[in-house]
């Protein structure tokens, strides 16, 4: 294995072994402290231009499941087409593994995908800087090969590069119609929004939806700053003068309270987690969370008629709203799970209700 | 919100250490109770085992030595009124407690409100068909058997259920008529057979080979709910979970399966209404995400101390607060101190666990491991690879074990039945496997063991291999010493695999070693356990070290305020909780006096490895190797090893050598007192009496000593072979035996011999002096006569027997003993005392087993007066008064022979217990009785039958068996004893231990076996001839065996008989005072 070096904006360097594909790239660096689910996190949209590094630090160990498509067009097992981070960063990779279901090992995915991953990295010690630091840009250096590219995150359309192009329709001619605006889906949401009797139409994130005859509207997750996506934030304004059912997801919660006419902050580090308590404003229940965000909704600038839904219980930051009397809600966390916990996958059931309404 | 009505809570202990049943209760009592008190609720305990942490000063509120059965507690009940009680943090002793006293009314009775899971729901898992009938409910699997009478019926079963499946003859004990088929050809042939056992055969799905996999759920009142941790077993079902080697968190799920699994178990815990804490085990297919449940714990349990260790959150504090009513979001997480319990913990490491068991200690015991437990303790390694957690894992069990290679060759002979049957050896099996050139593949088939898990450990015989190679240790690279610490290789390890123990001592060559390491710059660096990854800044001082990292999370500023005490390890037999008790007075002692207190020890079950206790937890190793890691970190200002039992002892002179600041007695007088020639030889120094001794150099010397004293002797070889150490030798085959395959005996070596008293009182002398002069002491006495082992006799504090003349002897040895090895700090004499003639048989200058006994009888803490003389504060001598109580303390002891297959349990040189209790009385009468119920002893009704070998033993009971008949029980007696009691005519009736047909062809009655299957025998007294024999499988054998197998009491030891018998005959149970610790003054 060659030796490659992680380099961040600061200075630091991180000495690892490269076990992937050998080409030098650059990106936000974040972490991710779940326990599994490398295969899924890898496809999440979300981590577009994110060099993912994983706290836990075995990785590899069940191998790569199939990675081909359905033939309606989702994965079977992953949550997108392709590998989305920039590269992974772990501990201690396993060269073998061991899963009725895994088709390949962790590296030849890398390879095949010619996306990095370096491994023997202190992913502790790299966590607690950027931790204290604050997230950074950083750029993977591999012996023997040419200097990565700058680095750069903030200023790019991530949405623009992995939404669909085209209008996608899913389970055509069930009773209820939700568009999917897509800034970057997670298969998973489609699996959840069909297997609950809707038929999705997945448009592109600046395709003006306001035009297509539906019951409801769901606004998924993305990647990067959502206010490159002021397109799509135009166009829920719209929406929002009628009273059809909203839910959004992640990026979508913000989005929509964008709409509403609230502002987002970048959060310093982020969530990106299996384990984030959340507690659904105004009642006792609390539930466990994944979670793939940078940035956050302030509560404080909502409207009048809007209200946060649940709040983390961590660091007190919005984690979902909701309007006082249409039926509009969001989470800032992800009830699709995949990876992750599935204990509020029932909010797909609130919104299926609500387009029964 | 808190519950308003709750003032006063009683909380039930689990007593005695058993297999099964051991320190993970000390823990989650401690734990409990801290909750408890926090809430500024008065707390009552009830636990006779004194030993633990939980019942010391300050713990609880109000504290019982009692047994903890439905009958002491209702009494206590009676007296102290609680307004609720917590069942479900003492184990299956206090859940089966609960329940009996649910059922019978007497919680209505008193009011008394059961908090948290209500016992009904604990019924619902108790209950195999409740439970079944339960997950039916919500459509969750179980395993289940059908009941057939047929054949055809069976192959209907098995038709449904799926291929493979296990069939059982029904009723049958000890899987007779058992076995898997795989089709309908083998079940024909194997049902066919069991018919033959049994009216009725169980049909079950067989789900072997089978991953098993657990979570620790927790739910608060309000429904929310969450998984603390799961864990993976690597052993694959059909191993107990307490026998299997443990890993958390799972390592082989992947997403899909590790949340099916999660969801499934709070879809459980939801439908069952637990508030607290349970365990849900599930039966995983290696092959689909087909699943069974398995069981489900409505209790704190050893699980769950493994997890809250492995993840830092404390499951039992939180189980206790949500059963005061609290929700989950109410409570802070207890590390971080800033985000909510709510929560669930990310872990950056991977967590161990390996069994320890001491199955060599027990004679005729089956190694086979199998669907109950046999372990008596276990260990816990944190590493950043499977590799270097598992590695760690294999030193900490502590049975001579370097870590997966490099070990003294362990050689199986049939490799593939050792790999098949498992055993506690089995995972040095996979070892030899390995370098014989077994595949991955195969071993898998042969073991069923995930192949992940066996890659991981191929790859550390690889490394191994590669190490191998390296023809001189300049020529070892940077890169690949650097891997094999990352791999989890001990110095030791590395050392022997390049060859350098060649040309030096082990111990010489493991310096070398650390040397070089050091001098590449190759150094471990400490980690935090945070619960959290890192994600969020934590105040946590639980660590562990890793050579997986470049950066210390802790700062170390150098300012020698630290003290380090050594824990005591792994858990087993002759070392267990009283050392984590004199560890935890330790720690609370540095520090009260404005030290930094930092434990090392990697005990899952101890409350010395709760990050609470001390301002720094080092959950790592007790190697020289580590310590030394920890030393260079710390810079502390001393090192106390006299705390933790035998483990720290033995590191006493290697650290010593390192120029360690050792506090308290030297290292060399620790020697002087270990090693057995200069000990004896400086007793006969200081005109101190003992046993005739000799240290001898040839086995022609050895002859003629012991044709001289005769026998038995006592061996001790100075150097060791095997694992026996030392040995009790009856005759002179025995001896050449024990001589030849044990121990060498040379000039470089000789080896102690000493003559080995019976028939004579032994009496304990526990003490703590400064600067060789006795500050504080205590005399205690054993019930049974030597030749039963320290740790298994029956113990009197203050001594009831003796003579003052002898007493006064033994203070005055003692302060010669003190003086000459000039000790400061605690230590423990054992005398022998026949007449007023005292002989002193061993001395350790450390806490011995018994100073928490003494301690709380005496009200005096000997460890914090030991801590306080190490560290160099002022020590008042306790008043002369305070050694002069009007109360009896008994120490007694527990065994586990019943969880031990094929085990004699019989009492002899060798340890056998697992744990132990203290009792208080107003006289030993009372203590003894308390005590020997607290054992699981039960005052026959009727019934007792006595089989007793030779004269002198039968003469000892016989005014006790007199007084037996006196009261109208009916005595039965076997040939020898009958014959003895008839002629003394003491009616008995006769019984015969095998089968005989008289001349009449008359078959004799009744049988032994045939009373006790009866339970016609209430308790049964059978004492062998001679314990130090070598043991054979006789009637007598069978008649013990039978007798636990069956739950039968059985006291083997005549003194111990006579002290119980006459206890219950003088003192009825009912009299028995119900009296707090505090209420003895």
């Amino acid at each position: 294995m060659k030796k490659a070096t992680l380099r961040l904006s600061d200075g630091t360097t991180f000495e690892g072994r490269s076990f992937g594909a050998d080409v030098p790239v650059s990106g936000e660096v974040v972490f991710n402290t779940a326990m599994m689910g490398y295969p899924e996190s890898l496809t999440d949209p979300s981590y577009a231009g994110q060099i993912l590094t994983l706290t836990y630090p075995l990785v590899g160990n069940y191998g790569v499941p199939d990675c081909s498509l359905l033939p309606n067009g989702l994965a079977r097992f992953m949550e997108s087409e392709r590998i989305h981070a920039r590269a992974l960063i772990c501990s201690e990779y396993s060269g073998e593994y061991s899963h009725w279901n895994g088709r390949e090992t962790l590296a030849d995915w890398l390879l095949r995908e010619d996306v990095p991953g370096i491994t023997g990295i202190d992913t502790r010690a790299l966590t607690m800087l950027l931790r204290e630091q604050g997230v950074m840009l950083g750029s993977i250096e591999i012996e023997d090969c040419p200097p990565p590219p700058q680095p750069q995150y903030e200023d790019i359309n991530f949405v623009e590069q992995v939404s669909c192009r085209e209008v996608i329709r899913y389970n055509e001619g069930a009773p209820k119609k939700v568009i999917l605006v897509d800034c970057g889906v997670k298969h998973n949401i489609i699996r959840c929004l069909i297997n609950r009797g809707v038929e999705v139409i997945r448009v592109p994130w600046d395709y003006d939806f306001n035009t297509i005859p539906a019951d409801g509207l769901f606004l998924s997750n993305g990647p990067g700053n959502p206010n490159t996506c002021s397109v799509t934030v135009n166009f829920i304004a719209t929406w929002l003068r009628e009273h059809k059912t909203i839910f959004g997801i992640c990026m979508g919660n913000q989005l929509l309270a964008k709409a509403a006419g609230a502002t987002i902050y970048k959060l310093p580090y982020g969530h990106r987690s299996h384990n984030q308590p959340v507690r659904m404003v105004g009642t006792d229940q609390c539930f466990i969370t994944s979670q793939n965000h940078g940035y956050a909704v302030d509560a404080s600038t909502l409207p009048h008629d809007w209200q946060p839904l649940f709040v983390n219980m961590n660091d007190g930051s919005n984690e979902g709203i909701r309007h006082v009397s249409e039926p509009w809600f969001s989470a800032q966390f992800h009830p699709e799970a995949c990876s992750g916990p599935v204990d509020t996958e029932f909010l797909f059931d609130d919104f299926v209700k609500l387009l029964y309404r | 919100m808190k519950l308003e009505n709750i003032h006063k809570v009683l909380v039930l202990g689990s007593g005695a250490l058993k297999i099964g049943e051991a320190g993970e209760f000390d823990y989650s009592g401690s734990q409990a109770l801290k909750a408890l008190r926090e809430e500024g609720i008065e707390t009552v305990l009830i636990n006779p085992n004194i030993a633990t942490v939980q019942t010391s000063e300050g713990v609880a509120d109000h504290i019982y030595f009692l047994p903890v059965t439905p009958y002491f507690v209702e009494r206590l009940i009676a007296k102290e009124r609680p307004d609720g009680i917590l069942l479900s943090f003492g184990g299956q002793t206090a859940l089966n407690c609960g329940v009996a006293l649910y059922r019978s009314g007497v919680l209505d009775k008193y009011g008394v409100q059961v908090l948290g899971t209500p016992v009904e729901t604990i019924i619902n898992t108790e209950d195999r068909e409740l439970f079944v009938r339960q997950l039916d409910q919500i459509d969750v699997k179980t395993i289940k058997s059908e009941a057939c009478e047929t054949i055809d019926e069976a192959r209907r079963a098995a038709a449904e259920l799926g291929y493979p499946v296990i069939i059982r003859a029904a009723y049958a004990l000890g899987g007779l008529g058992s076995g898997f088929c795989d089709n309908e050809q083998e079940l024909n042939v194997i049902a066919e057979k069991a018919f033959s056992f049994s009216p009725q055969v169980l049909v079950e799905k067989s789900l072997k080979g089978w991953k098993e996999i657990e979570y620790e759920v927790v739910r608060d009142r309000y429904d929310n709910c969450i998984t603390v941790c799961n864990m993976e077993n690597f052993d694959p079902l059909g191993i107990h979970t307490g026998e299997s080697i443990v890993i958390a968190p799972s390592q082989t799920l992947t997403n899909s399966e590790y949340h099916k699994l999660r969801a499934l178990a709070i879809r459980i815990i939801r439908h069952l209404g637990i508030v607290g804490e349970c365990n849900v085990q599930y039966a995983f297919d290696p092959e689909s995400e087909d699943y069974r449940v398995i069981e489900v714990n409505a209790r704190l349990s050893r699980s769950s101390a493994l997890a809250s260790k492995a993840t830092g959150y404390p499951l039992a504090f939180v189980a206790a607060k949500l059963g005061l009513g609290y929700g989950l979001f109410e409570l802070t997480n207890s590390v971080t101190k800033s985000t909510s319990a709510f929560f669930e913990p990310a872990l950056d490491y991977v967590v161990c666990k390996i069994p320890r068991w001491d199955l060599g200690k027990f004679r005729g015991v089956n190694h086979e491991l199998g669907s109950s437990m046999k372990s008596v303790g276990e260990v816990m390694a944190i590493g950043r690879t499977f590799e270097d957690a598992l590695q760690k894992g294999l030193r900490m069990i502590g049975q001579g074990m370097h870590g997966f290679t490099e070990n003294k060759a362990l050689h199986v002979d049939d490799l593939d039945a050792a790999l098949k049957a498992p055993t506690d050896k089995r995972i040095f099996a996979i070892a030899q496997a390995m370098y014989e050139g077994y595949s991955v593949d195969r071993i898998h088939e042969l073991t069923k063991i995930d192949r992940w898990f066996l890659q991981r450990l191929e790859h550390i015989i690889r490394i191994d291999a590669e190490l191998k190679q390296i023809p001189a240790l300049e020529a070892l690279s940077h890169d690949l010493l650097l891997r094999a610490k990352q791999l989890g290789f001990s110095d030791f390890q590395i050392a022997r695999a390049v060859g350098l123990g060649r040309s030096m001592t082990m111990d010489q060559a493991v310096l070398k070693m650390r040397d070089y390491r050091k001098s590449l710059g190759i150094l471990p660096v400490v980690k935090q356990i945070d619960t959290l990854a890192g994600e969020f800044p934590a105040q946590t001082n639980y660590l562990y070290l890793t050579y997986s990292g470049i950066q210390n999370d802790v700062a170390y500023t150098g300012d020698r305020q630290s003290i380090i005490v050594l824990g005591s390890g792994a858990y087993r037999i002759g070392s267990s909780v009283e050392f984590d008790w004199c560890g935890v007075q330790a720690l609370h002692t540095i520090r009260n006096n404005g030290f930094r207190s930092v434990m090392i020890n990697y005990n899952p079950e101890t409350v010395s490895t709760d990050y609470d206790v001390c301002d720094r937890l080092y959950f790592d190793e007790l190697t020289f190797e580590r310590v030394m890691d920890i030393i260079e970190l710390e810079n502390p200002h001393g090192v106390i090893v006299s705390t933790g039992g035998q483990i720290p002892n033995n590191l006493a002179m290697k650290l010593d050598g390192q120029h360690v600041p050792i506090l308290g007695t030297t290292a060399k007088s620790i020697d002087n007192a270990e090693d057995r020639d200069k000990f004896s030889a400086m007793l006969d120094r200081i005109g101190v009496d003992q046993p005739e001794w000799s240290a001898l150099t040839s086995m022609d010397d050895v002859e003629t000593f012991v044709n001289r004293v005769g026998y038995p002797v006592l061996v001790r070889p100075s150097y060791v072979l095997s694992g026996a150490a030392m040995n009790v030798c009856s005759n002179a085959e025995h001896l050449h035996q024990f001589l030849e395959l044990a121990a060498t005996v040379s000039q470089e070596h000789p080896v102690v011999i000493s003559k080995f008293m019976t028939n004579t009182k032994e009496v304990e002398m526990d003490a703590v002096a400064r600067n060789g002069e006795i500050i504080a002491y205590a005399i205690s006495e054993h019930v049974e006569f030597a030749g039963v082992h320290s740790g298994d006799a029956t113990i009197m504090f203050p001594a009831q027997k003796l003579y003052v003349e002898t007493v006064r002897r033994i203070k005055r040895i003692s302060g010669q003993i003190a003086r000459e090895l000039n000790i400061s700090g605690p230590f423990n004499i054992q005398y022998l005392a026949r007449e007023n003639e005292i002989k002193v048989i061993e001395c350790n200058l450390r806490a011995s087993r018994s100073f928490p006994f003494v301690s709380k009888v005496l009200k005096i803490n000997l460890i914090d007066i030991a801590t306080r003389v190490m560290l160099g504060l002022p020590v008042e001598k306790p008043h002369k008064s305070l050694f002069d109580f009007d109360y009896v303390g008994v120490k007694a002891s527990q065994f586990s022979f019943n969880r031990l297959q094929d085990a004699d349990p019989i009492l002899g040189v060798d340890m056998a217990s697992t744990g132990e209790v203290g009792c208080l009385g107003e006289d030993a009468n009372c203590a003894l009785l308390k005590a020997m119920l607290s054992v699981g002893m039960r005052i026959p009704e009727k019934n007792i039958l006595f089989a007793i070998g030779g004269p002198k033993q039968r003469g000892h009971l016989l005014d006790t068996i007199k007084r037996l008949v006196a009261r109208g029980y009916t005595i039965y007696a076997t040939g020898g004893t009958s014959d003895f009691l008839n002629g003394l005519g003491v009616p008995n009736i006769r019984v015969y231990k095998n089968e005989h047909i008289d001349e009449n062809g008359q078959l004799k009655q009744p049988i032994v076996a045939d009373l006790m299957h009866h339970k016609q025998i209430d308790l049964f007294v059978g004492i062998p001839v001679d314990t130090l024999a070598e043991p054979v499988h006789d009637s007598y054998y069978r008649m013990r065996r039978t007798a636990v197998d069956l739950n039968i009491p059985l006291i083997t030891n005549a003194r111990l008989a006579e002290a119980f018998i006459n206890a219950f005959l003088d003192v009825p149970v009912d009299t028995l005072a119900i009296q707090a610790w505090d209420e003895y003054k």
